[in-house]
């Protein structure tokens, strides 16, 4: 944001609530990924081997590889569309668990559309319908809990978790009973709208999934950056996030904003669904978003609801997961199940405390 | 279809149910979301596997897994009221939690990704159909002792009151966070029940093995409104349509995804107020201040 260090630290002298909400953005994160290395050393030894060793053997899988960094950025573009989402609607105040339903409507919206069109539809008309079916299969899975709230006040959390086993069982049934491949529970191969991959383009990617799907996120994040930060919706958003009786008072309908901010929290999600339909293997499977969708919410967490934030949180995740396989030999790979689990804990009760903790360091100093 | 073999079937589905939605009322009465039944109840079936593997006792694997769904609740308790974390996402922390470490102590313990060795557990005699389990009559028992427990004991008029009115309870010299942290424990030890309950019914434990029980035992608080008794009936309910689902089986009638869909729906319509309306306790989820 400043041109020089010395600038920046000027500025940081002289705004001090700035320094304090970078604090209270950062700390948390920072205090999690320490937890979750000390647990980490914790579970390596107890099955008997050097953390050093099995650490620096996790780094050369994924960052020090081509192969390793291309699936790190795969596995973090799915993970990407579903910490945007998650943090979309949190900006509202809406807390949307259903990523996993929505991300599976969005694949199988992009899997039908890749299946309807002519084969040799050029990409430039392909991948724009696909998304629009992606988005418009997470957008209706979104909206049904957006309507409930607005309408009766049902409380979104419980609407789209138990919303995601209803669209998830309605799914299985269309795939299991209607349109698989047989002997399988996957469609057969969409006809247009297949991503090139990164190893198209470099050979030293050869064998990673990572695809133009990773661009797509990326433009994804800064739309939700310039919406929620530059545009009057946005404005309006994030102010019934922070204070909905206020924003109502000052002239914002609530009722909307909840709507859009779900609906299009479903859409986000849905629109992640190319990445493994039309970049990966080109057809809906089954329970390909199974995890997804709820280590999105993780994603949204470290990331602080910050577009740039959930981007690194996005990598993060993904590294953890695709690390688990390279230390898998030496350390049981479910080791990143838990220090998963581990991470999202650390963040959500260092959060609260972390801002008490500025705040009331704050007022010893005024004082 | 047979109704004996459909009633001792619909018991058997039922009891996990039962266990998981009574902790979930009590935790809930209090003031604090359930989530976490699903993780709790995960965590105890893993642990009274380990517990009898170990040990050769099935009653030392109950009290194992009910000592690992009470760390768990601990975890979630210190999390939430202590640090005054947002419940949701502890709620999503501790069920990712609970499938990494049970995932984690297969492989440690029992050297595989699916599935421990068999253990001894409970029943086993084909004429008793499962009746032969103390654990299902614990079960049958647990929704009415509980809903004595929340009505009239002077315990349970402090959860309730700390469910409702925290700032009026702490006004009367209720300790509303002690009363918080028995409630989870409750809970957890409760939940855990239902997963030592599965666990020591098949004799292992698998992968993932709750499979969203917790999350149907959740639905049945919503949908019985959160008192322990209409809890308990909606779980009966939910059990009524699996196994008339799975006699059904081989009959294409009504596809099975559509019967296991039906718990959730009848939740979401309950919130949605269309046929009177689900309230919950006035301040649940909200940090105490």
């Amino acid at each position: 944001m400043t041109a020089t260090p010395a600038a920046a630290r000027a500025q940081i002298i002289t705004r001090a609530p700035w320094r304090e909400h970078a604090e209270e953005a950062l700390i948390p994160p920072l205090v999690a990924l320490l937890v979750a290395a000390i647990c980490g050393d914790l579970l390596i030894l107890s099955y008997g081997q050097s953390p050093a060793a099995v650490y620096r053997l996790l780094l050369e899988g994924t960052w020090g590889n081509a192969y390793g960094f291309g699936q790190v950025l795969y596995k973090a573009t799915t993970l990407a569309f579903t910490g945007l989402a998650v943090s979309f609607g949190l900006r509202a105040g809406l807390f949307n668990i259903g990523g996993e339903s929505q991300l599976a409507a969005g694949g199988f919206g992009a899997a039908l559309t890749g299946l309807a069109l002519p084969v040799g539809t050029p990409l430039i008309l392909a991948l724009p319908l696909c998304m629009i079916a992606a988005g418009l299969g997470g957008g209706v899975v979104g909206a049904v809990p957006a309507y409930l709230k607005t309408k009766f006040g049902a409380h979104e959390v419980i609407v789209t978790i138990m919303l995601n086993f209803v669209v998830l069982a309605l799914l299985n049934w269309f795939i299991a009973g209607h349109l698989h491949v047989p002997e399988t529970l996957h469609t057969p191969e969409i006809h247009a709208g297949v991503l090139p991959r990164l190893a198209d383009l470099s050979s030293t990617f050869h064998g990673s999934a990572a695809n133009l799907a990773l661009i797509v996120a990326v433009l994804v994040a800064a739309a939700v950056w310039f919406y929620l930060f530059r545009a009057r919706g946005g404005y309006e958003l994030r102010a019934v996030g922070l204070q909905p009786d206020a924003a109502e008072y000052g002239g914002i309908s609530v009722g909307r904003v909840w709507m859009r901010a779900l609906t299009f929290s479903g859409v986000i999600a849905g629109i992640g669904g190319i990445n493994y339909v039309l970049g990966y293997k080109h057809y809906y499977e089954d329970g390909f978003a199974s995890g997804a969708g709820f280590l999105g919410i993780a994603v949204a967490l470290v990331g602080r609801n910050h577009p740039i934030g959930v981007l690194i949180a996005a990598f993060f995740f993904a590294t953890l997961s695709q690390g688990g396989l390279a230390i898998h030999a030496f350390v049981p790979k479910q080791m990143m199940d838990v220090l998963q689990g581990v991470v999202i804990l650390a963040v959500a009760m260092s959060v609260p405390e972390v801002r008490r903790v500025l705040r009331s360091a704050r007022r010893t100093r005024e004082a | 279809m047979n109704p004996i073999s459909f009633l001792t079937q619909m018991v058997r589905i039922a009891i996990p149910y039962l266990f998981a939605a009574s902790g979930g009322v009590v935790a809930e009465r209090s003031g604090i979301v359930s989530l976490t039944l699903e993780g709790f109840m995960l965590t105890g079936a893993f642990a009274a596997v380990l517990g009898t593997h170990y040990s050769g006792s099935p009653w030392i694997g109950v009290l194992a897994g009910m000592i690992g769904g009470l760390i768990f609740a601990m975890i979630h308790a210190v999390a939430t009221i202590r640090y005054r974390a947002d419940q949701v996402v502890v709620g999503v922390a501790i069920n990712l939690l609970a499938i990494g470490v049970t995932r984690f102590f297969l492989k440690l313990f029992f050297a595989s990704s699916s599935n421990s060795p068999r253990v001894t557990g409970f029943g086993g005699n084909i004429n008793a159909a499962g009746f032969d389990n103390p654990l299902l009559w614990l079960g049958v028992l647990v929704a009415p002792v509980v809903a004595f427990v929340i009505y009239k004991t002077p315990f349970g008029l402090r959860v309730r009151a700390a469910g409702e009115h925290p700032d009026a309870a702490e006004s009367v010299g209720v300790s509303v966070t002690r009363v918080r942290y028995i409630a989870v424990a409750i809970s957890g030890i409760l939940a855990a029940l239902g997963g030592v309950y599965l666990a020591l019914d098949q004799h292992q434990f698998t992968d993932q093995m709750t499979a969203g029980r917790g999350f149907i035992a959740i639905s049945a608080v919503i949908f019985g409104r959160w008192d322990p008794i209409r809890a308990a009936l909606a779980c009966l309910l939910f059990a009524a349509a699996e196994t008339f689902q799975i006699q059904l089986q081989g009959n294409h009638a009504i596809p099975s995804q559509f019967v296991e869909m039906i718990p959730y729906l009848l939740t979401i319509i309950a919130l949605a107020g269309v046929v009177g309306r689900a309230v919950p306790p006035a301040a649940l989820g909200r940090a105490e201040s």
